[in-house]
């Protein structure tokens, strides 16, 4: 029971944070110049109109009245409507929520499912034609931008090759090429990681104890190396998964994939200020209940972490 | 003839070790080298192309691959691709460069106090920090630039901010490190000032992992710049920028690659750079992390 009261007090934890963000961001939007009952209503409408409906959306009132009502209508799951388009903001990114998240997951499962075992194969194969290998094509992935890899491989695998589909969504194939796209960096960021933690570990006395009393290379591997290895890769994890979201609107770019990529970028073009800050609490919330979901992870693969701290 | 006898590693003083650790890295002094080419032609681009050709559009050349007369090609609209490229690569650097410094002084500051003077203040600026730590950078960036609006410095100031925090936190904890060390204790005993404590001693011994941080910073962010570029949010076309670039020829680069490839490249050459000097300095100032 003691992880369930660490993730309830971890989960409480998360509203300060909230409040915060969402505080921090009402005041950095607030800056946002031009006359939104104006930008709504066009040019034709009267002074008197514009007025009647800035007070009826309550931008007559002061920064801090604005922001309490609107986290009195958070609370009441109203996330308001985007003002250049008019649609409600949460079914809108309901809609739009599981592409992303299908995608960030496919790539952070690709750069772990890849990554891993690369980089304990090139720590423990140190000095290698593999572990050189490795070694650059980390220093490849980590400097390429995204934007540019994936409309390079667009062109290759898709329009020339015709192996893929170019964009949008429909078949599991149209997320093979998003998902690696989108999990390249974090790729080089898994490979490095698990082989300097690696790396790390095989050097300990433990490990040489285990090799003194006669257990095989295998059973050091498996048993002893591994498991110490991968608590900071875990870690990681959840960093990286953080990263993959803000990411994911450069991939959905290039894809067409429906997310909420899309819907933010056209919102930061248009100055559409409830459907940025709407969006940007949503991802928040979500990257903070990952990286509790991985802090929990971390508990199970190391039994050393003790919830009651 | 009088020649000057090398000193002995062991009379070094730490900085000249990690001056000497730094210039025994090949991939780090590699880094330095791309960087300094990089930089010095991007900045001396007036020497070698003007800068009208950067916007001069002759549609009698438009995509042509490169040749003599057009060293990197020419786009859809025949504007030459290695002055858009040289320039656009000021935009990318200086605003790369104007980023960190902004990043690195607001951030020294805040975790500065925050460090030093404990307390309420302390709490407060970090729970500040925490939140815009909780929001991922690019998005952060997006929501200043929804308040601002699209520019070159407007984009300054949106990755500034959303890189202040990462820095606050490492001067804060090396602040933490460094306030109970003995010899600032010592400093203080014989009269020294908060002020000379801090020019004397505590930044000296705390810029390492400072440095580090906005060496390795610099790489992600000169990525960002160029994403948001991409993106349409940030340096607008016709300035050239490298993500802009690849932006705007994008419908064309699949029969004319060198559209694409020429204006990525010096990206990745560029974060490539900076990364290789930035874990050179990471090595040289804590050699126990290497492996």
């Amino acid at each position: 029971m003691n992880w369930l009261k660490y993730a309830l007090k971890r989960l409480l934890m998360l509203i300060p944070v909230i409040i915060a963000v969402t505080f921090v961001l009402f005041v950095i939007l607030s800056f946002a110049p031009g006359d939104v009952a104006r930008i709504i209503l066009g040019d034709d409408a009267t002074q008197e109109q514009v007025a009647a409906l800035r007070h009826e959306m309550g931008l007559d009132q002061p920064l801090l009245v604005r922001y309490v009502n609107y986290m009195i209508d958070v609370l009441h799951f109203d996330f308001g409507t985007s003002w250049i388009s008019g649609y409600d903001i949460l079914p809108e990114f309901a809609r739009r929520l599981p592409y992303t998240l299908l995608v960030t997951t496919l790539s952070v499962l690709f750069a772990v499912g890849v990554g891993i075992p690369l980089g304990i194969a090139s720590a423990i194969k140190q000095h290698s034609l593999l572990d050189y290998g490795s070694t650059f094509l980390v220093m490849l992935l980590a400097s390429m931008p995204a934007f540019w890899l994936g409309t390079l491989c667009q062109i290759l695998f898709c329009l020339t090759l015709r192996w893929l589909p170019v964009s949008g969504v429909g078949s599991w194939q149209h997320y093979i090429l998003p998902s690696i796209i989108l999990g390249a960096s974090t790729l080089a960021t898994m490979i490095r990681m698990s082989r300097t933690s690696m790396l790390d570990v095989i050097k300990m006395d433990y490990i040489r104890t285990a090799r003194a009393k006669g257990a095989s290379e295998q059973k050091i591997l498996y048993h002893h190396a591994m498991r110490n290895s991968l608590i900071p890769v875990v870690t990681q994890i959840g960093i990286s998964f953080a990263g993959g979201i803000g990411g994911a609107v450069v991939t959905e770019n290039i894809f067409a994939i429906p997310g909420i990529g899309a819907m933010l970028i056209n919102a930061v073009k248009g100055r559409d200020v409830p459907v940025v800050m709407g969006t940007i609490i949503f991802v928040t919330i979500i990257v903070g209940v990952i990286n509790l979901i991985v802090d929990l992870i971390c508990a199970v693969v190391d039994p050393r972490i003790d919830f009651a701290a | 003839m009088l020649r000057k006898k090398k000193k002995p590693l062991s009379e070094y003083s730490s900085w000249e070790l990690v001056g000497y650790r730094f210039r025994k890295n090949k991939l780090a002094m590699l880094g330095v080298f791309m960087f300094m080419f990089i930089l010095l032609v991007t900045l001396f681009a007036p020497l070698f192309v003007p800068y009208e050709k950067v916007i001069e559009q002759n549609v009698v050349d438009k995509l042509q691959g490169p040749s003599s007369k057009y060293i990197f090609g020419t786009d859809e609209l025949g504007r030459d691709l290695f002055a858009r490229v040289l320039y656009g690569g000021r935009v990318s650097l200086l605003c790369g460069l104007a980023i960190i410094g902004i990043a690195f002084v607001f951030g020294a500051i805040i975790g500065g106090i925050a460090g030093f003077v404990g307390g309420k203040v302390d709490t407060i600026l970090m729970r500040i920090v925490d939140a815009l730590m909780a929001v991922p950078s690019a998005l952060l960036a997006m929501a200043i630039i929804t308040a601002l609006g699209n520019g070159v410095w407007k984009l300054v100031i949106a990755l500034s901010i959303a890189q202040v925090s990462r820095f606050a936190r490492t001067v804060r904890s090396s602040v933490l490190t460094l306030r109970n060390m003995e010899y600032i204790e010592a400093a203080k005993c014989y009269g020294s000032s908060s002020f000379r404590t801090i020019i004397k001693h505590i930044l000296p011994n705390g810029i390492g992992p400072i440095v580090v941080a906005a060496t390795l910073t610099l790489g992600a962010v000169i990525l960002s710049i160029s994403s948001m570029g991409y993106l349409g949010l940030g340096v607008a076309s016709p300035t050239p920028e490298w993500g802009t670039i690849i932006s705007e020829n994008k419908v064309n680069i699949r029969y004319y690659p060198y559209l694409g490839i020429i204006p990525g490249l010096c990206i990745m050459l560029t974060v490539m750079a900076v990364n290789f000097i930035g874990d050179g300095l990471r090595d040289a100032f804590d050699p126990k992390s290497k492996n």
